[in-house]
C-alpha cells in the first residue's frame, strides 16, 4: 500500500501546473485551514487539561479545603513537609515500588509467552484474540470489584479453589490480612495487564522477517538461541518502550487497589495514587497536588535513568 | 512461514493458550454466575460452580432499589455524545498531523502525549473550582465537555495512524476537481476511513463509559450519576450487596465487551500504527 501511495502521489503532483510538494503548498490559505482544523482540539485540551494542571501546580503550595474555596493561603513548602513528616509516607512509597515491580515482571513474562504462542496463524486465532483480550474493555475499577468478590474471605471462590486442591486448609482472609492484601491486589493487576503486553509484543513479533529464522535454522541454531539472538534483539525497541510506558502507567493506576481495599488495611496497600484519592476525598487538594508532583518527579527521574542506562549499554 | 515445530511444542502452545483462556474468562463467568444466583444462594460455602437454579431477582432488585435505569441512560448519552464530538474534533487535528509538516508539529504531538501521563488527581481540584464558577458542577453537559477533552489527544494519535495509510492522491484529486479541503476530507477520505473512525469512536466510548474519578468529583445528584459513579456509591457503603452488585457489573461490562470485540482488530492496528510513528 505504501509503495502505491508514493507512485500515485508523484503522478498527481507531476501533472499539476504549479510544482506541488507539501512545503510549497504552504500558503496563507492552507495555513488558515490548518489552524481552523487544529483549533477545537487545542481549545479543549488547553482549557480542560493544561489550565487545571497549571492551577494544580499552584495548589501544591497553598492550603486548600473543599469546604472553603475562597481562602487558600500560600504556605510555601508546607504541604511537602506535611507529607514527608507523615509516618505513612515511607510505607506508601515502598508499596508503590512493590506494586510496580510485582505487577510488571509477571505481566511481561506471561504476555511475552502468549504473544509467542499466538505468533503462528491457526484457525480461530482472531476469535481467540477477541475473546482473551476482553479485559481491555473493562475499567480497572470494575476489575477491582470482580476480584474483591473472588477474594472475599467468607464465600470467595479463590479460597474455595485453594481448599479443594488442598493448598490451604482454612479460608484465608486475603483482603483483611495486612501481609496478604498486597499480594491479592497484585494478582488482580497481573491478570489485568497481561493483555496489553501480548498485544504490543505480538504486533512487534509480526515485524520480524521469517528469513532470519530460516537462516538461523540452516546454521543449526536451536529454539532458545533463536529467541535470545534473533527475536529479542529485533523487537528490543518495542520491549524497552512498552516496559517504560507500563512502569509509568502502573505507578499512576489506583483503580484496582481503590476498589479492592481502598488502600487498607492500615495503609498496607496504599500506593501514591490511592493516597492522592484519599486526600482529594478529604478535600485536601493541596496535599494531593503536592503528592502528585512528588510522584511525577519520581517518574521523570526514573525515565531519565532508564533511558540513560539503555543508551550507555547500547554504546558499549 | 517455517513450520517445523516438534509435536510437544505445539501441544505445549495449545495447552498454554487454553489455560490462559480459562484464567481470563473465569472472573467474567464468576460475576455472571453470581448475578444469576438467587439471593439466598449467593453466600453459600463451599461455593457452587453451577447453581441449583437461575434467577433474575438480582437484576430486578438492582432496578427497583436504585435508579439504575437512569444511570444506564446517563452513561449511554454522555459516552456517545463525548465519543462522537471527540472523534470528530480529533479527526480534524489528526488530518493536519498526518498531512502537513510544519514548525511546532513535534510540540503538538508532545503536548498530546504528555496529557496521558498527568496524574488526574492534580487537576481534579482546579476542575472542580472551575466548574463551580461556570455553574457546571453536577451537570451532565459539563461531564461531556471534560470527556471530549479527555478523548482528543489519544484519538488524534490513533486516527493519524489511519490517515497515514490513505494515499494523499485521493484528496488531491478531489481538490483538483474543485472540492475545498474540508469537502475533500468529508466526501472522499471519511468514507475510505470508516473502519478506523468507528474503531476510534468505540475506543472513546468505552473510555468514557469506564471513567470514574472525574464523574465522582463532579456529579452529586443521584439521577445525574453515570454507572461507575453509582457503583462507587455501592462499594463505599459498608455492606456490599453482592447480588445486585454483580448484576450491575455484568450490565456494565457486557455492552463494552461486545463493542470492543467487534472493533478490536482495527483498534489494535490504529494504536500500534499511531504509537510507533510518533
Amino acid at each position: 500500500m505504501s509503495s502505491l501511495s508514493g507512485e500515485t502521489a508523484g503522478g498527481v503532483g507531476a501533472r499539476r501546473t504549479r510544482p506541488a510538494g507539501r512545503r510549497r503548498e504552504f500558503n496563507g490559505r492552507t495555513a488558515l485551514t490548518m489552524l481552523a482544523f487544529l483549533a477545537p482540539a487545542f481549545v479543549f485540551v488547553l482549557v480542560f487539561t493544561y489550565y487545571p494542571l497549571l492551577v494544580g501546580g499552584q495548589m501544591a503550595f497553598r492550603q486548600w479545603s473543599l469546604w472553603d474555596l475562597t481562602s487558600t493561603p500560600f504556605i510555601g513548602w508546607g504541604n511537602f513537609q506535611t507529607l514527608m513528616a507523615d509516618p505513612a509516607f515511607t510505607r506508601v512509597m515502598w508499596n508503590s515500588v512493590i506494586w510496580v515491580v510485582g505487577s510488571l515482571v509477571p505481566q511481561f513474562i506471561i504476555g511475552f509467552l502468549i504473544a509467542l504462542a499466538l505468533r503462528k496463524k491457526f484457525r480461530f486465532r482472531g476469535l481467540y484474540q477477541a475473546v482473551v483480550f476482553y479485559p481491555w474493555a473493562v475499567s480497572g475499577f470494575l476489575i477491582g470489584i470482580l476480584f474483591r468478590w473472588m477474594f472475599n474471605s467468607e464465600f470467595g471462590v479463590v479460597n474455595d479453589l485453594l481448599m479443594r486442591f488442598g493448598i490451604v486448609e482454612a479460608p484465608v482472609p486475603w483482603l483483611a490480612d495486612p501481609d496478604l492484601a498486597l499480594v491479592a491486589v497484585i494478582v488482580a493487576n497481573v491478570w489485568y495487564g497481561v493483555t496489553f503486553f501480548s498485544i504490543m509484543i505480538l504486533a512487534a513479533l509480526q515485524s520480524v522477517p521469517d528469513e532470519l529464522y530460516e537462516a538461523a535454522a540452516l546454521d543449526g541454531a536451536g529454539r532458545a538461541r533463536m529467541l535470545f539472538q534473533i527475536t529479542i534483539p529485533t523487537i528490543r525497541t518495542t520491549l524497552v518502550l512498552t516496559v517504560l510506558l507500563r512502569v509509568i502507567w502502573i505507578f499512576n493506576f489506583p483503580d484496582i487497589i481503590y476498589a479492592m481495599t481502598g488502600g487498607g488495611p492500615a495503609d498496607q496497600t496504599q500506593i501514591a495514587t490511592t493516597w492522592m484519592i484519599k486526600f482529594t476525598q478529604q478535600g485536601e487538594y493541596g496535599l494531593a497536588s503536592a503528592l502528585g508532583f512528588i510522584t511525577m518527579g519520581v517518574l521523570v527521574v526514573f525515565t531519565g535513568l532508564y533511558l540513560a542506562l539503555l543508551t550507555r549499554e547500547k554504546k558499549s | 512461514m517455517i513450520n517445523r515445530d516438534p509435536k510437544w511444542l505445539t501441544g505445549l502452545r495449545i495447552l498454554g493458550l487454553g489455560v490462559w483462556m480459562i484464567i481470563t474468562l473465569f472472573p467474567l463467568y464468576w460475576i455472571l454466575l453470581t448475578s444469576l444466583k438467587p439471593a439466598n444462594q449467593i453466600a453459600e460455602y463451599p461455593v457452587r460452580y453451577w447453581p441449583r437454579e437461575f434467577s433474575l431477582e438480582n437484576y430486578a432488585s438492582l432496578f427497583n432499589k436504585s435508579q439504575f435505569g437512569s444511570y444506564l441512560l446517563n452513561s449511554i448519552v454522555v459516552s456517545a455524545a463525548a465519543g462522537v464530538v471527540g472523534t470528530a474534533i480529533a479527526l480534524l487535528s489528526a488530518y493536519v498531523l498526518s498531512r502537513f509538516t510544519f514548525r511546532g508539529k513535534g510540540a503538538v504531538m508532545l503536548a498530546f502525549l504528555v496529557t496521558q501521563m498527568i496524574p488526574a488527581f492534580i487537576a481534579l481540584g482546579p476542575l472542580y473550582q472551575m466548574f463551580t464558577n461556570l455553574g457546571l458542577v453536577d451537570s451532565r453537559f459539563g461531564l461531556v465537555l471534560i470527556y471530549i477533552a479527555m478523548t482528543i489527544p489519544f484519538s488524534s494519535i490513533m486516527l493519524r495512524g489511519f490517515f497515514d495509510n490513505v494515499p494523499d492522491s485521493l484528496e488531491e484529486a478531489a481538490m483538483v476537481d474543485g472540492c475545498s479541503r474540508f469537502g475533500a476530507l468529508w466526501r472522499v477520505i471519511v468514507p475510505v476511513m470508516t473502519p478506523g473512525i468507528i474503531a476510534t469512536f468505540i475506543f472513546n466510548f468505552v473510555n468514557c463509559w469506564n471513567e470514574l474519578f472525574l464523574a465522582v468529583t463532579l456529579i452529586n445528584t443521584d439521577s445525574h450519576k453515570t454507572i461507575p459513579t453509582a457503583l462507587n456509591g455501592f462499594i463505599s457503603s459498608f455492606n456490599i450487596e453482592w447480588g445486585p452488585m454483580s448484576a450491575a457489573a455484568v450490565l456494565t461490562i457486557l455492552p463494552t465487551m461486545v463493542l470492543f470485540a467487534f472493533a478490536s482488530r482495527w483498534i489494535v492496528a490504529g494504536l500500534t500504527q499511531g504509537a510507533t510513528k510518533g
